[in-house]
Formats: C-alpha cells, sequence, structure tokens
C-alpha cells in the first residue's frame, strides 16, 4: 500500500535531512521523538488520499475571485537606517552585523 | 471583585468618571490587571508605566470615540509600536516593533487603551495556550485546566473582566476555541475583512485578526472600529464596513439554518452535544428554520490543515534568523551555524515540529503527494460550503468538541492536541466568518460554544443570529466565581 511505502520514508536520516533545510539540528533522542511524531502524524494525514482531487484546482487563496493587486511605484516613507537597526542583535557602522562568512584564503 | 469591565460602555462610563486623564486611566486598568492575574497569566509581560505611557499619547485623544478608554487586551503577536511583541517565543526576546498595525491604528484612533503582551501559544502553534515560552495562562473558571489557545492569554482576560475586550488571532479557531471554553464572544471575520498588516504572520492564507468580548454588541463594535480596507495588506478587501452594531435586533424570523451532521459525530462530549442541540430548540423558538445538510469533506480538514499551516508557517518562520532581530546564540562562530543554534535555542518543541513538517511536506518529491493535494482537498471544502449555502444562511454547529481540558492532559500528544480544533478549521479552509457564543455550560461545569458560520462577508448574519440567542437566553452573564458577587477582590 501506499501509505506504508510512506511510512518507511520517516527515518532518522529524513528528520535531519529536513532539519538541515529548515536550519535546526537534534541530537539523537530529539531526532528519534519527532521521527515518531512525524510518522504518526503523517500516517493520520495520509486520510487525504481518501479524497477523489481528479480534476480539481488547487486552492491558494479562500477567496478565488480576488484579482491581483498593483500599485504605482512612487516612493513613500519608510523606516529611518537607526529604527531599522533597534531590534538587531548585532550592529556596526549602520549596517547587520553577522558573523565572518568568507575564510581567511 | 467588581465587574466594572463587563461591557465596552460599563468600562467608558466608569473610567471617564473616575479618572481624569487617559494615562490615569491607563495606569488604573494595569494595576488592576497586575492584582488579579497572578494566577490567570494573561499578561506575562505586563509592563504597567508602557500601557500608561502609550495610552497618553496625544493623538488618540481627540473627540469622542466609540471605544474612548474602553481597556482592550492585544494578542502578543499584533504588532503595537514600542510595546515587547514577542509572539511568546524566545526567537523574538527583546523585540518591539517600530510600526503599529493597521488594527492599532484604528484601535487607538477609536480611543481605546490597550494592554499589550496577551499571551499565547508560542506562534500561535497551538489549543492550549501551553505553548508559550512564559507558561500557560489558566482557565478562570477552573484554574487547573486550559484556556484553550491560541489566544489564551487575550480570551482569558476577557472572561475574568481584567480588559472589557481583547484583539486575537484565528488561523485554526484560536479565537473561536478559547472563547468557547471560557464562555466569551469570539468572531473570526472573512478572510480579507481586516488587514493583517502588522500581524506577525503564521499561516498567510488562513490568518485573521478578530475580537473578543463579553457580548454580541461589543463584538459588532469592536468589529466595526478594526474592519476595513488597507493597501499594506494585499489580501485585504476593498469593500464596504456595514455598520454591524445597527443590524443585530432583526431577530431571526424565517432564517435558515443549516446543522451539519458531520459535526454532531462520536466524539463529541454528551454535555456539549446536549447544549447545541439545546440551542438548536431555541432557534426553532424564535422562528429560524433549521435545515439538514451535509458538509461531507469536514473530516478530512485537519488533515488538510497540518499540512497547509505547517507549510505556510515553516516558510514565515524562515525569517528568524538571528540577524535582524530577537535571539541570536553565543555560539556563532560561521554564519550558518549562527543561524542554526539561533534557531535551536530559540524556537520551542511545537515550533520546530510544525516547521519540519512544513518543511517536508513542501520538500522535492513530497510536495504534491501532500501539499498540493491538501490545496485539491482545501477546494472540496470551501464547496461543501458553497453548496450548504444555496439551501441555508448560515450553520450553526459546536465550537470544540469538548470543554476545556486539564493542564498537561494532552501536551505530549500533538496529534490529540490538533484534533481539538476539528469544527473550527472549516471556517478558515473556505475564508468564511464565524463567531463562538457562550450557550451554557457541559462536562466539569466548564462553557460550551456555539458556532455560527456564514458566507463570505456575510458577518451580519451571524451577528443578528448571535445576538437573537444571546439575548433570548442570557448565557453571556454567567461568569466564573472570581466575578460573582461577593468575591474577594478590587
Amino acid at each position: 500500500m501506499k501509505s506504508d511505502a510512506r511510512k518507511k520514508t520517516i527515518t532518522a536520516d529524513t528528520v535531519r535531512y529536513v532539519a538541515g533545510l529548515s536550519r535546526l539540528s537534534f541530537d539523537d533522542k530529539e531526532t528519534d521523538m519527532f521521527r515518531a511524531q512525524l510518522a504518526s502524524i503523517l500516517d493520520y494525514i495520509d486520510k487525504l488520499n481518501e479524497v477523489d482531487t481528479e480534476g480539481v484546482e488547487p486552492t491558494t487563496h479562500a477567496l478565488p475571485s480576488l484579482r491581483n493587486v498593483f500599485r504605482d511605484d512612487i516612493p513613500g516613507s519608510s523606516l529611518s537606517n537607526e529604527e531599522a537597526l533597534r531590534n538587531a542583535p548585532s550592529v556596526k557602522d549602520g549596517f547587520f552585523k553577522v558573523p565572518r562568512i568568507i575564510k581567511d584564503a | 471583585m467588581t465587574d466594572i469591565f463587563r461591557t465596552i460602555d460599563s468600562s467608558t462610563l466608569f473610567l471617564e468618571k473616575e479618572k481624569k486623564t487617559r494615562e490615569e486611566a491607563a495606569l488604573f486598568i494595569a494595576r488592576r490587571i497586575s492584582g488579579m492575574d497572578d494566577v490567570i497569566r494573561a499578561f506575562p509581560l505586563l509592563d504597567e508605566e508602557g500601557v500608561a505611557s502609550r495610552a497618553a499619547d496625544k493623538v488618540q485623544a481627540l473627540g469622542k470615540t466609540p471605544l474612548s478608554m474602553a481597556p482592550v487586551g492585544v494578542k502578543n503577536n499584533i504588532c503595537i509600536k514600542g510595546a515587547l511583541t514577542t509572539c511568546a517565543s524566545r526567537v523574538l526576546e527583546g523585540f518591539r516593533p517600530p510600526y503599529d498595525a493597521h488594527v492599532i491604528e484604528k484601535l487607538k484612533l477609536s480611543g481605546a487603551i490597550l494592554v499589550d503582551g496577551a499571551n499565547m501559544d508560542e506562534f500561535a502553534f497551538g489549543s492550549s495556550c501551553e505553548t508559550s515560552c512564559y507558561g500557560p495562562t489558566r482557565n478562570p473558571w477552573d484554574t487547573e485546566r486550559i484556556p484553550g489557545g491560541s489566544s489564551g492569554g487575550a480570551v482569558a482576560a476577557v472572561a475574568s473582566g481584567e480588559v472589557a475586550a481583547a484583539l486575537g488571532s484565528d488561523t485554526g479557531g484560536s479565537i473561536r476555541q478559547p472563547a468557547a471554553m471560557c464562555g466569551v464572544v469570539g468572531f473570526k471575520p472573512t478572510y480579507g475583512r481586516v488587514s493583517r498588516y502588522g500581524l506577525i504572520a503564521f499561516a498567510s492564507s488562513l490568518d485573521q485578526i478578530g475580537p473578543v468580548t463579553r457580548n454580541v454588541t461589543d463584538c459588532a463594535r469592536m468589529l466595526e472600529v478594526i474592519a476595513g480596507y488597507d493597501e499594506r495588506d494585499s489580501t485585504s478587501v476593498d469593500r464596504k464596513v456595514p455598520r454591524f452594531s445597527e443590524s443585530l435586533s432583526g431577530g431571526v424570523k424565517g432564517m435558515k439554518i443549516g446543522i451539519p451532521k458531520e459535526y454532531f459525530t462520536e466524539g463529541i462530549d454528551p454535555g456539549v452535544k446536549e447544549r447545541v442541540e439545546e440551542a438548536i430548540e431555541v432557534y426553532r423558538g424564535l422562528g429560524a428554520d433549521t435545515v439538514d445538510i451535509s458538509l461531507p469533506h469536514t473530516r478530512y480538514a485537519v488533515s488538510c490543515y497540518y499540512i497547509i499551516a505547517p507549510a505556510e508557517a515553516s516558510s514565515n518562520l524562515a525569517r528568524y534568523d538571528g540577524v535582524h532581530y530577537g535571539h541570536r546564540s553565543k555560539d556563532a562562530s560561521d554564519l550558518i551555524r549562527m543561524y542554526t543554534a539561533s534557531r535551536n535555542e530559540g524556537f520551542g518543541q511545537e515550533a520546530k515540529r510544525r516547521i519540519l513538517l512544513g518543511t517536508y511536506s513542501l520538500s522535492s518529491g513530497y510536495y504534491e503527494a501532500y501539499y498540493l493535494k491538501a490545496l485539491k482537498v482545501r477546494t472540496r471544502i470551501a464547496d461543501d460550503f458553497r453548496e450548504a449555502f444555496k439551501a441555508c444562511d448560515c450553520v450553526l454547529t459546536p465550537t470544540s468538541p469538548t470543554t476545556a481540558f486539564r493542564i498537561g492532559e494532552r501536551a505530549d500528544d500533538p496529534l490529540k492536541m490538533y484534533l481539538s480544533d476539528v469544527f473550527t478549521i472549516p471556517a478558515n479552509m473556505a475564508g468564511l466568518p464565524a463567531v463562538s457564543i457562550p450557550c451554557g455550560t457541559g462536562e466539569n461545569d466548564m462553557p460550551v460554544g456555539l458556532q455560527l458560520m456564514a458566507g463570505p462577508f456575510e458577518e451580519e448574519v451571524i451577528l443578528r443570529a448571535a445576538y437573537a440567542f444571546e439575548s433570548n437566553t442570557g448565557h453571556h452573564k454567567r461568569v466564573p466565581v472570581m466575578l460573582r458577587e461577593g468575591a474577594q477582590g478590587v
């Protein structure tokens, strides 16, 4: 069955892979906990396969009659440099400061 | 405890008479909360001076205003300039927004006094208010029980009489489910009716801000203030806002009320079922016609939601990287390690679970099987309602299958927790307006909520039906013991 095939795909490696994509990392205990929980949640979610969706359009917006929203490209007011940086954990010379990205040659 | 803030009008009357300035009124409100909130913990970050100084802002105090001096609690995911706004997550520690949300601008113009920082599940991920990094809020009816979630703080604050009204946000029931569990009125407007500008995003295609109040009239008045077009939210709908509070009294004679059989299933508490069946009888007695309808895809709503909402959340939460705001790990030897460590330390377990689930369902190889499939099932759920509204004006259901459960009872079983939103999720899927109103008490003498849903932008229909029920039953007047005559307090 299709659902069994899926269940097998939730391995510790899957959790580690998805955690990496999400910029999270777990120790073995957490990995195992999330693996078990995701497997049980996805098992429940598998119910969706009972629904015939042949020819059904996906809903990305609850009220599909809406049209696209455009506006004229007119500059307005924005946050000052000081306001924009006020919440930053680390700043230098009016910029956000982050750890070194490029290693020394 | 004198219940001085039981309505917007009773609050205004008291504060305008007793307090000379807005600042004085705000300080009174904040100090009163501080004396009441030790156990409930609706406002774990309460900053009395901050509440007072923001209320003193001169631009807010011009002329006679609709919510003059009324104390309004604000969920901690709605930006108030300068107020600590963290979504109850360590990842946003210390964040003070540089701007006001659209709804906050509107509330300030209406004369309300804002009490910021109402507790919530972290990033609104939860149905019990237990995932907050500040610890749980407690239900004013029984402090061993959860207030519901995710807007648990906002709702408990209203139910305990700390504030007259509050703003929450509702992605899958986060206003209505706690309102049901705490015996107050909670309203989720049509998607697009209220601007989400300044609401910290969870699932952008589902999120909507709405009011929590003690009665339907105040609900309509709050809605009147916060609704309306705002170009800064591209999903905001440019449509005239009715005078909701002026169209409440039309009654329900001849109104067709749909009763979907799928909402009266086996998983529902007997006490909840009885109260809702009694409510149906009340409506019949008032001259409404009840119509049996079917919403056959209801049973897929939770599955559908737990693909779509975490997928959107995992994308929205990618911005928390320790660079622009919030928590940055000390373990920051290089950039990638800094991102990962900051997120690991900042997010709680439920947030991590949802990020994983969302990233998984969007990842290569699973996108079609999960995410695209869920979007198609979402269409079927919305189609159910379109079909139903051919035969009825509104739909009546229980808000939640159970009354409030004990703190800790479902904390270790995410799936069981997710199932407590089974009756509220469909309205978010279809973008519909929905309200929960008190309809008595059920299991453990805890409040039961009655849910009414209508077609898009048909808020007036459910407000009219809710008002008719409220004025003919008076369930909303029943309050927790702490507010009853003779109880100790301020």
